[in-house]
Formats: C-alpha cells, structure tokens, sequence
C-alpha cells in the first residue's frame, strides 16, 4: 500500500514537472497575438548574458532587441513571416558563446544571430556564424577585430579607433586641453581599445598624457589612482569605461576635491551614471550615438516605449539592441529570402538606416559610419552639445 | 598481474577514440560539441580527483593549470604553428596531427610546471589555507595572463586552428583515466591514499608525504593542461576570464559529486554535469541556484557523493576481474 | 608627500571595511575551525537591507539625517544576525563533525546560493545607495577628508571596541573563547555549544551587515555581486592578522586596504588582486599564524 502511495506521489510529481516543461516553451511566442495573420515563422537566434557578471549590460541590449522584435511582429512581421527571437543566455562566461550559438544555429536553424555586447564574447561567437554562413550582428561590440572575422560578421555601433579620435578631437577643441590623464578599465578590452586610439590621436595632435591609471572593471575603490592623476595636475581626465564604474569614480573625484574635466565614450550612457554619481556628474561629457534632443521623432518614441515596458530609461546598449534588430529585419525584407547569403548581400549594401541611434550605413569593413554626438550633464540630466562626423 | 584490473575500461575507452574516427561528419555540430566538452570534462575531473580525491589535498586553482596549457598550445599551434608545419614538411593531416599532439604536450608540460609552483607551498599547508593558497594562484595565473601582451591579454586570443576532434579527445581522456588509475593501483601509487586517509601516520610509517602531495599536484597539472589545449582548439577563443574561480568550482563539483577517489563516479559525473546544463537551459535563470542548491543538499545528504555505490562494488568486482583475465 | 599621505587616508578608510569583514571570518573561523565563504554573501545582504530599509524607512523618517542613518544600519544588522544564524542551522550545523572539506565545499555552495538569488530578487544591474550626504574636509591645505571617511572609520572603531567588550567582559564572550579553546571541554564545563555557535554566527552576520552599510556609504552603488572581492581580501586580512585573533583581524584589514591603495597609486591597479593574494601566499609560507595569531600543536 506504502509503496503504491509512493509510486503515486512519484507519478504526481513527473506529470507536474512535465506540465512545467511543456509551459515553459510556449511562453516565449505568447506575442503572436494574431493567429493567422502569419504564414510559418522566421527564426532569429539571440545571445546575451542575461545572467552573470555583465548582466546588467545583457539585459539592457536583450530588452532593446525583443522591443523591436515585438514591433515588427505587431506590423506585419517579414515576409508574411512571424518573426521570432530565440535568446540564449550565455552566463556573460567564456566558453558559453560557443555552445549555445551552435545551438541556436544547428538545432533551432535560426537564420541569423545577434549579440554580444562583449567584443570577447562576439569574438567566440562570430568564427562559428561565419563557418556556417549565418549573417551575425553584433549590437555593440566595437573591437574592430570583431568584423575582421569574415563576411558575414557585422556591427551597428561605431569601432574603438573612431570613437577613440573623436574623444581626442574633442578634448583639443572643445576643452582646449593638451595635458590628459587616462583611467582605464583593463579588464575590458572596450576601455583598452578606446583608450589606444586616443591617446594615438591625441599626441598625433601634440597633446599630452600625463597620467596613464587603470582599474578592473566591479572595482570599486578608486581613490588611489585618482589621487595619484590628480598629482600629475591635468586639464582633463579620459575615462573610457561603463556607467557602472565611471558613477563611482566621478562621485570619488568629487570626494577628493577634482575640479578638472571628466570625459568618457558610449559605455557612460545610462541614467544609472546620475543616480551613482549624484551631483558629481555634473558638467561632465561623452560620446554616444544619439540625443533624443536632436530632430529624431523615432529616438523619442523609442525612450518613450522602452519605459513603459521595462520601468526604466534604455541606455546605448538597449537602443543599440533595438537597431540591430531593425536593420537585420530591414535586410531580410530587403532579400525577400532567409537565406543566409542574400541576407548577407542585403546588410552589406545598408544605406542610410535610419534607427534610434542615427543615421547607419554598413561601409566595405562591414562597420557603420555615422557621426557620434557629445552630451554633457546637467541638472541630473544628458544635454547635447556637438555632433562630430566620421 | 593484479595492478591492472583497470585496463578493460583503458581498452572501452579506446575504443570509443576509434569509433569516433568513423563517427559521420554529420552528426549535428552541437551535440558533436557537447561531446567534446564532455571529454575535456572527463580530463579535467578525473585529474582533479587524483589531487582532492585520492591524495586528499585540496586545490581551488584547477582552472589555473587548465589556462597555462590552453594559453601554451594555443601559442604554438597560432603563433610558431605555421613554421613549424613547414619544418614538419607542409600542412597535411598528418604533420598538422604531429603538432597539435606536440603543442597539447607542450601545454601539459608547462602547466605541469605551474603544478609544481602551486605544489611547493602545499608542503605546509593543509585543508583550508592550501585551497585559498590554490585560489590565490589561480587568479595570479589569471592576472599574469590578462597583461601579457603575447597571447592577447585581456582582449583574448583567437586560435587560428580548431584541431579538437573526437579521436583527440577521447584518446586523451583515455589516457588521463589509464594514467591515473594505474598510478594510484601502483604499491607506489598506495602512497596517494595514505596521505589521504592520514598524513601523520603516513608520516610515520616512513612515507615521503611532500613527495607525494608534489607529485599528484604535477600529475593532476598536466592533464589539466591538456584539456586546457583540447579546450582551446575546440572553442577557438581564449579568454583569462573564461578561467576564473568559477571554472575550478564546476570541475571541482564534478569531483565531488562523484565522490572523491571514485574514478568511475566521477567520470559519470562529469558526463551528467556537462549535459545537464545543458538541458536546464530553458530555466536559464533558475539554472544556476538550483546548482548551487544541489550542491549544498548533496554535501549534507550525500557527501560521499552521488555514485558511491561503485565504490564497494568496484572493490568487491576488482579482485574477481583480475583472476578471470589472469595473466598472459 | 601630500600625495602619499592622501594615498595613506584612502587605505586607511578601505581598510576599515575589510577588517570589519575580517572580524566575521575571524570569529567564526575562531569557533568553528573553517571558512564560512558565505560570509561576504551576508554583506552584500547586509547593504541590500539598508537600501530597502532606507526606502521604506523615508516614509517615516527624513532621509539623509542621522537618526534615519542609525535606524536603517540597527534593522539591517538584525535582519542579517538573523540570516546567519539561519545559514548555520540549516547548512552548516548538520556537517559539525564531517571532515573540513564538505563544511568548505558546503560554504562555497551557500555563497553561490546567496549569489544566484541575489542576482534574481534583487536584480543584476547596480543600484545607487546614498545613505548620508557627504561633504569635503580640507586640512593642511592639500589633504582631501571627507565626512563619509569619517562616518565609516568611527563607526568601524564603535564597533571594534563593543565587539572586544563582549568577547572579554561578557558571559557569552568568555563561552565563546571556551569554545574555541576546545569544543569537548567547553561542553564538559556545562557550555552549550549550539547557544555559542549560533550566537558567533549572529554576531558575526550582524558585523557584515555593517560593513555592508558602510561599504555603500563609501561607495554607492550596490549589486549581488559586491560582496566576492572585499570577501576575499577581507579573508587575506584575516589570515594576515592571524585567524582567530580579533585585533589582528582589525590590523590585517588596514594593512591590506593600505597595500593595496599604494600599490594601485604608484604601481599599477592590474597588480593589485595579485599582490593581495601574493601576501596571503607568503604569510602562510612564513609565518602560517599571522601577526598576532596563536601557534597551534598538532596532536596525533
């Protein structure tokens, strides 16, 4: 009789198990809310790190690409298609890329990936999509390296060299300072690479570095070397990092009475930066790719949408995951095909997108060229300044 | 001869290398790399276990020895492999072979000298203070790599060949196993477990405890640095953060799921903690608390680990395998 | 020299924090003779339950003042007391007399747990925690103090001395230097070791919680994962100063946040992870005690 109750309890549990197995696919497509409307699907295959060290970064872009994804699907999807986003997690951990893109590739047969913000992760990613013919976009990884890969890799953010020399252009004739320090996040290969491509410009032009500092990225103490940039006397500091840490270090400046300067690039992009940083932020300055401020009825109506779904301001990641997703959609409807090489012919010849974050055009290198524009802080809120053109 | 009861299971393993030469290409790419990772998860968890399980030492820093040998082959077979493939006369199968067999033995050696770094210091130290001393060097394994210019540093390390395939990777997961069980079954090898079950009568009864506690932590090195090359020429990236204190965590929860000292056990370990991941992956973010949920439970329910039943029948079958097979 | 002594005001007030999450290594590495790695999971918990409390608590009181400061770090500390009593009675009290290594692998387990759900109720992205408003002290022309500075090195010798006034004028602080004399003994003498053992592990969560409060205090931004590299150096700081000692514990944590800032100021930041384990290798090679740590004999 015991046993019988058991094997009972047993059966009870693997049938509600199953029952939660089942459930958990079919919420993923709970947005087709037409029935018929589509004919068949169009898979596109998605990996973020949703979880882990870099999430917050993950979600952001993640939520960005499915708001578009979501859109689309509500005018019409591709093709007569639904458009579905298939979204692996990769745990922001080496080694995952790999795995779960095969997947999406030779198990869902997706058509085409997006991701990575990490450039190491897309990196990993980017070999295998190109060994397979599967169009990939990476919405914010700004290694060049990363679309050096091969021909079917490409990207909708701008590439360290650019963003570094537009900084370096800036500092010269907007701040009209000669002596820079440095503070570098060496545990992204972002901050490094933005970092190289300034300080070259910026001797190009005659200016100086008088201070080279760095940090890990989810330090915290920055003091240190702020302390020490600060003994060297510069007339600004670039800070190529994330909002994460550039929060902490400019309330840190702040603290140790700083009054020079502070300036970074798109990773500083975040309402988060205000909300850590408190009034430290003030009068500071970046480059990123958009200002709502600017004539751009659809950058508007992007913040507007992304904050009544998510509760909270997108930041450059989440806008530059709304885009890709655009301008992939924008290819394939071009192709008329889901096949990976029209798709491909189709990316490569993108021509004056008009996104959230400007103006795109996919040039020979498979980058974007389009200008950056300079924010500045003030009164808790981003406020533009310049554009600069590639 | 009653030292090699364990030769049958060298033997199946082989054979399953040479079946994977005949395994069709076309067997979906992602199970085909699920399988790999399950051989370099074998590597890695059986060569573990001869350093927590049999030797009872406890290292943290396993991932450490897997990244000085991913990093070593890796440089070789990108870097210095075109020349070499000329010396080896030209870029066929066999002399590409003849290099990626040279570079993953280069990538043990290295690693198995790191393995002697890591092992001095564990003369003096024991349980606690040797696996944060394992932490420590790992993460300084890390930090070396991340500022070293040569192989990438933090901007990682593409690798220009992906070389790992399943006849490489099985047949070095066979020797792993082969190497290791025959060690510990060696009358020298009795000496890992003495240490184990305890160091001062071990001590006293005449036993060089250093030289073994040394010898396991280089032996258990360089198989991780295999993997570490396998590894390497099978995702075509490296990273310094891909071997971070997380790594050393998974293999050695691979060990201790096991349970430490079962070969078997943790070999099947391995195995589920490779694919179970994997089929978790719809519940991404519940994936990893009830990782670390089991872990807890099982350390408390469980600590001899979930296959320990191998353990006393493996004992009561050895003697029984050795008799039926005698000796030639 | 005004750079140095700026140098030596910021390691002294990152020191602080990690010695006061020395002090919960300390005390229940004291009693229990292992690593609880779950402690630096209870401070992220800690500065967690000062933001929610100092959320909830701004309907009631005015944020920003002193007494909304005290209330917020008093419910935190029992919040987190609370947790760490809970995390020994159900993990780690059922692994008393199992060998060192699963008590480890268990708190390595438990640190995870705390992480992963961390990372799912709180959420991954980093939240801004201001706690009291902070203003810039000048001395000697150059030398930069500030109020938050001082906040966290006053609150940090507070709690040092009541620590030290329990463990060597109460009753419990007498049982628990019994306890981790000898365990048998302690019994022997009428002590009740669970009383003992949950009362060092509440004491000890409480401190974290603390520390928690003042880490965010000094900087910020709080997330799931904050606690992993103050843990660890906190726990070099504990071995440095000579595990079960509570004023090497102290010592140990200024020492490292002082080594660590010079290091970051005048050689580069890059090293500075490495150089704290580095220490931690080379003290348990030379001197495995620490600085003011008992010798143990080895009985067989």
């Amino acid at each position: 009789m015991k046993t019988r109750v058991q094997a009972l309890c047993g059966v009870t549990t693997l049938i509600l198990v199953t029952l939660l197995l089942g459930c958990n696919k079919p919420a993923e497509t709970s947005q087709s809310n037409t029935p018929g409307k589509f004919q068949g699907v169009i898979k596109i295959g998605e990996f973020a790190s949703l979880t882990g060290k870099e999430a917050a970064f993950g979600i952001s872009s993640h939520n960005g690409t499915q708001l578009a994804i979501d859109e689309l699907n509500a005018a019409g999807g591709a093709l007569g298609k639904e458009l579905k986003l298939l979204t692996e997690d990769d745990q922001s951990k080496a080694g995952e890329p790999a795995t779960v893109v095969r997947k999406l590739i030779t198990r869902e047969n997706v058509i085409a990936i997006l991701g990575e913000v990490a450039s190491s992760r897309s990196l990993e990613a980017a070999p295998i999509c190109q060994q397979n013919k599967i169009p990939m976009i990476s919405p914010s990884s700004t290694n060049p390296r990363v679309t050096e890969i091969g021909d079917y890799i490409f990207r909708v953010c701008f590439i360290d060299p650019f963003q570094g020399t537009v900084m370096a252009n800036f500092a010269k004739n907007t701040l009209k300072a000669k002596n820079i320090a440095i503070l570098t996040d060496v545990k992204a290969d972002y901050s490094m690479g933005l970092a190289k491509f300034f300080k070259e410009r910026l001797i190009a032009d005659g200016g100086k570095v008088v201070a080279e500092q760095s940090y890990s990225g989810g330090d915290k103490d920055f003091k240190a070397q702020l302390t020490s940039i600060k003994a060297s006397n510069p007339e600004g500091l670039f800070i190529p990092g994330y909002y994460t840490e550039v929060g902490l270090i400019l309330g840190q400046a702040k603290e140790l009475g700083i009054k020079f300067p502070m300036f970074g690039g798109d990773g500083w992009e975040s309402t988060k930066l205000m909300e850590i940083a408190g009034p430290a932020a003030e009068g500071m300055y970046f480059s990123t790719h958009y200002s709502p401020e600017l004539d751009a009825p659809l950058a508007k109506t992007f913040v507007q949408k992304y904050q009544a779904k998510f509760k909270e301001a997108p930041d450059a990641m989440a806008a530059l995951g709304y885009d890709s997703a655009l301008i992939l959609v924008e290819a394939i409807k071009k192709a008329g095909s889901t096949e990976g090489a029209k798709i491909r012919d189709a990316l490569a010849s993108t021509k004056d997108f008009v996104g959230v974050t400007g103006t795109t055009t996919i040039d020979a290198q498979r980058n974007v060229s389009k200008p950056a524009v300079i924010l500045t802080i003030k009164e808790g809120k981003f406020k533009y300044v310049e554009t600069i053109a590639p | 001869m009653p030292h090699r009861p364990k030769s049958t299971l060298f033997a199946a393993v082989l054979i399953i290398a040479a079946l994977a030469l005949v395994v069709p290409q076309s067997i979906n790419q992602y199970y085909l790399f699920i399988l790999y990772d399950i051989g370099i998860n074998i590597i890695l968890a059986v060569s573990l276990n001869l350093i927590n399980g049999y030797t009872g030492q406890f290292s943290l820093g396993h991932a450490g020895f897997m990244a000085v040998g991913g990093y070593t082959s890796a440089y070789i077979t990108t870097v210095l492999g075109p020349k070499l493939l000329l010396l080896l006369g030209g870029a066929g199968t066999a002399s590409s072979s003849l290099l990626f067999l040279g570079s993953l033995l280069a990538g043990g050696f290295t690693a198995a000298l790191a393995g002697l770094l890591v092992g001095l210091p564990s003369l003096r130290l024991r349980g606690d203070y040797l696996a944060i001393v394992t932490l420590g060097f790992g993460e300084i394994i890390r930090v070396v790599i991340q500022s070293m210019d040569a192989v990438g540093g933090q901007r990682g390390f593409s690798v220009a060949q992906t070389y790992t395939n399943l006849f490489w990777t099985f047949s070095m997961a066979a020797l792993t196993i082969y190497t290791i069980v025959a060690l510990v079954r060696s009358s020298y090898g009795r000496g890992f477990i003495a240490v184990h079950d305890d160091e001062i009568a071990a001590e006293a009864m005449g036993i060089n405890t250093t030289q073994y506690k040394v010898t396991a932590f280089v032996t258990g090195a360089f198989f991780a640095g295999l993997a570490g090359g396998l590894y390497a020429h099978s995702k075509g990236f490296l990273t310094p953060g891909g071997f971070d204190f997380m790594k050393s965590i998974e293999i050695v929860v691979m060990v201790i799921l096991g349970g430490m000292g079962n070969t078997l056990g943790v070999i099947l370990a391995a195995i589920l903690l490779t694919i179970l991941p994997e089929a978790l992956r719809s519940f991404e973010k519940y994936r990893m608390i009830l990782y670390s949920l089991m872990l807890v439970i099982l350390m408390i329910t469980r600590p001899q680990g979930l296959f320990a039943w191998n353990w006393k029948w493996r004992r009561r079958a050895s003697p029984a395998t050795s008799n039926k097979k005698g000796s030639p | 020299m005004l750079e140095f002594l700026q140098q030596l005001i910021n390691g002294l007030a990152l020191g602080s924090i990690y010695a006061l999450i020395a002090l919960g290594y300390t005390m229940v590495y004291g009693v229990l003779r292992f690593i609880n790695f779950a402690h630096s999971d209870v401070f992220m918990v800690g500065a967690f339950c000062g933001y929610y409390a100092s959320k909830v608590g701004s309907r009631f009181l005015a944020s920003g003042t002193v007494t909304a400061a005290i209330v917020v770090f008093l419910m935190s500390m029992v919040v987190c007391a609370l947790l760490g009593i809970l995390i020994e009675r159900l993990a780690y009290r059922p692994l008393r007399e199992r060998s060192k290594l699963t008590v480890l692998i268990t708190a390595i387990g438990v640190s995870l747990l705390m992480e992963f759900t961390g990372q799912l109720v709180f959420g991954a992205d980093p939240k801004s925690f201001r706690l009291l408003p902070s203003k810039n002290l000048q001395i000697f022309g150059g030398l930069v103090f500030n109020t938050n500075q001082v906040v966290v090195l006053g609150v940090t010798v507070l709690l040092l001395v009541v620590l030290q006034m329990i463990v060597l004028k109460t009753k419990m602080g007498t049982a628990m230097r019994a306890v981790s004399y000898n365990h048998r003994a302690a019994a022997l003498m009428g002590i009740n070791i669970d009383v003992v053992i949950s009362f060092t592990f509440g004491l000890g969560s409480a401190l974290a919680a603390a520390a928690g409060i003042l880490y965010a205090i000094s900087y910020p931004s709080i997330d799931p994962l904050m606690g992993v590299m103050p843990g660890l150096k906190a726990f070099v700081a504990a071995v440095l100063g000579g595990v079960g000692s509570i004023p090497g514990a102290a010592i140990g944590g200024v020492l490292i946040g002082i080594i660590e800032t010079l290091v970051s100021g005048y050689v580069s930041s890059t090293y500075r992870d490495a150089i704290a384990f580095g220490v931690l290798i080379l003290i348990l090679l030379f001197k495995p005690t620490g600085l003011l740590g008992q010798p143990t004999v080895e009985k067989v």
